[in-house]
């Protein structure tokens, strides 16, 4: 039944932004003006077009970032379930034991990945 | 005792009452929808007018003070000077996107409402997964961003949409890992569970240094996700005229300017439930006078006030 309600609520954001651009047009008469339309860059005209190359910075950034975000994705499971796996343990200490370790293992092998890519300096800023 | 939980049975009750089932569910979701945009509308009127505010007061001056009592109406004369201009598609705009850009943005504001529980019994979807519901559809908005920067054919648009990008990015790792500690803790990713979790004292207290290391860090990167004053490289206005949002005017500028102020109350929020409890009102251990006097304060004034404590702090 909740799922209903995220489909209610994206109406919700549609009408309201309609709503209000709609309210804006009716009300608004805007004047023609070939100048209205250019691109407002400090009032200098525009030099080129920004739809070429730009900094692979941000595309290496982006990566990186898929890349670490997935493992977040992985760690949210494993947080859930930290406090029951290893329970039946005798020792009261040993609780969490295993999963504690494995997420160790985990973050070794992701350290030695975001290692690589800091020598390799994807993290690096031109 | 006036409590919201009674009054959403109360009106359930009733429209199953005098209505058929399916009218009844009907009215319930106009009910929901309408008062989502009643709280988006309320919420944009007072955070524009409190950072103001805020901002004046610590910088020892007066603020807006003109419109109303103290000017406290001001932010509505913004609202309808911003319905009142002209809403402007650049010649060299790639139109559709640069038109849908500002529904995106929207539309993950509004979505992210469900789960937050805004008191008790008072929330649109208990969803389970609520945590990574949240994380989930708040990056969703950087999409919209890198939308609107692109399509708007503006060479600082899209350096603004690209650092903006970059920036909300990278710091919602940090956030998901501050995240983590709490779900260690409570072992639940529903945002109603960790509520109630925190029944005999909120986590920040109760798991003091582990908590309290997660609390700053997570304040700290949800002011550069939500790109607040330190971290506003995105739109330094000294560079970047105004960042992905230059070529915006009217109500098309006047929706991204709400969907900031919307996501800084959301996430406010969301540390709110997470490190102060949600709408859980200050109990203390086994104190049963002290918890039971708490009690009747009621549980909506509870959470919005540490939301707006959370939201001063990232301010200030």
């Amino acid at each position: 039944m909740g799922a209903a309600y995220l489909i209610v609520l994206i109406l919700a954001a549609i009408a309201f932004s309609f709503g209000g651009i709609l309210i804006a047009k009716i009300f608004v008469k805007g004047t023609k003006n070939p100048q209205k339309g250019q691109a407002y860059e400090c009032g200098i005209p525009s030099d080129g077009s920004p739809w070429n190359q730009f900094n692979v910075g941000y595309y290496l950034f982006a990566l990186i970032f898929l890349i670490f975000d997935v493992e977040l994705v992985f760690m949210y499971p494993w947080a859930v379930v930290v406090k029951q796996v290893g329970m039946p343990a005798v020792v009261v200490k040993q609780v969490g034991m295993p999963a504690l370790f494995e997420i160790i293992v985990f973050f070794f092998i992701l350290f030695m990945g975001f290692l690589y890519a800091h020598k390799k300096g994807a993290l690096k800023w031109i | 005792m006036f409590s919201l939980e009674s009054l959403t049975t109360i009106v359930h009750i009733w429209l199953n009452k005098t209505f058929q089932p399916n009218l009844a569910l009907l009215l319930e979701f106009v009910i929901v929808g309408v008062l989502a945009i009643t709280l988006f509308a309320v919420l944009g009127l007072v955070l524009v007018l409190m950072e103001r505010k805020v901002a004046a007061w610590i910088q020892i001056r007066l603020g807006p003070n003109r419109v109303g009592p103290k000017g406290m109406l001001q932010s509505l004369a913004d609202t309808v000077k911003l319905m009142m201009k002209e809403g402007l598609t650049p010649d060299g705009a790639d139109k559709f996107l640069f038109n849908l850009a500002p529904y995106i943005v929207m539309i993950s504001a509004m979505m992210v409402l469900a789960p937050i529980g805004f008191a008790k019994g008072f929330q649109i979807w208990d969803i389970n997964i609520g945590v990574l519901y949240v994380s989930a559809i708040s990056s969703v908005s950087v999409i919209g961003i890198l939308m609107a920067g692109w399509s708007s054919n503006n060479k600082y648009s899209l350096l603004g949409a690209m650092r903006s990008g970059a920036q909300m990015v990278s710091y919602e790792l940090s956030v998901g890992l501050s995240i983590l500690s709490i779900i260690v803790l409570t072992g639940s990713l529903s945002l109603n569970d960790i509520v109630l979790s925190q029944q005999n004292g909120w986590w920040i207290f109760k798991a003091h240094i582990p908590a309290l290391i997660s609390f700053v860090i997570f304040i700290i990167a949800v002011t550069a996700e939500t790109n607040r004053a330190p971290f506003d490289l995105s739109e330094a206005e000294s560079e970047l005229t105004a960042g992905f949002h230059t070529e915006y005017s009217g109500m098309k500028f006047a929706l991204f300017f709400l969907a900031e102020y919307i996501n800084i109350f959301i996430v406010c929020a969301i540390g709110a439930t997470l490190f102060f409890g949600g709408w859980m009102p200050l109990h203390i251990g086994s104190w049963e006078g002290f918890n039971h006097i708490m009690d009747y304060i009621p549980s909506s004034i509870w959470f919005f006030g540490k939301t707006f404590f959370l939201i001063f702090l990232i301010k200030v």
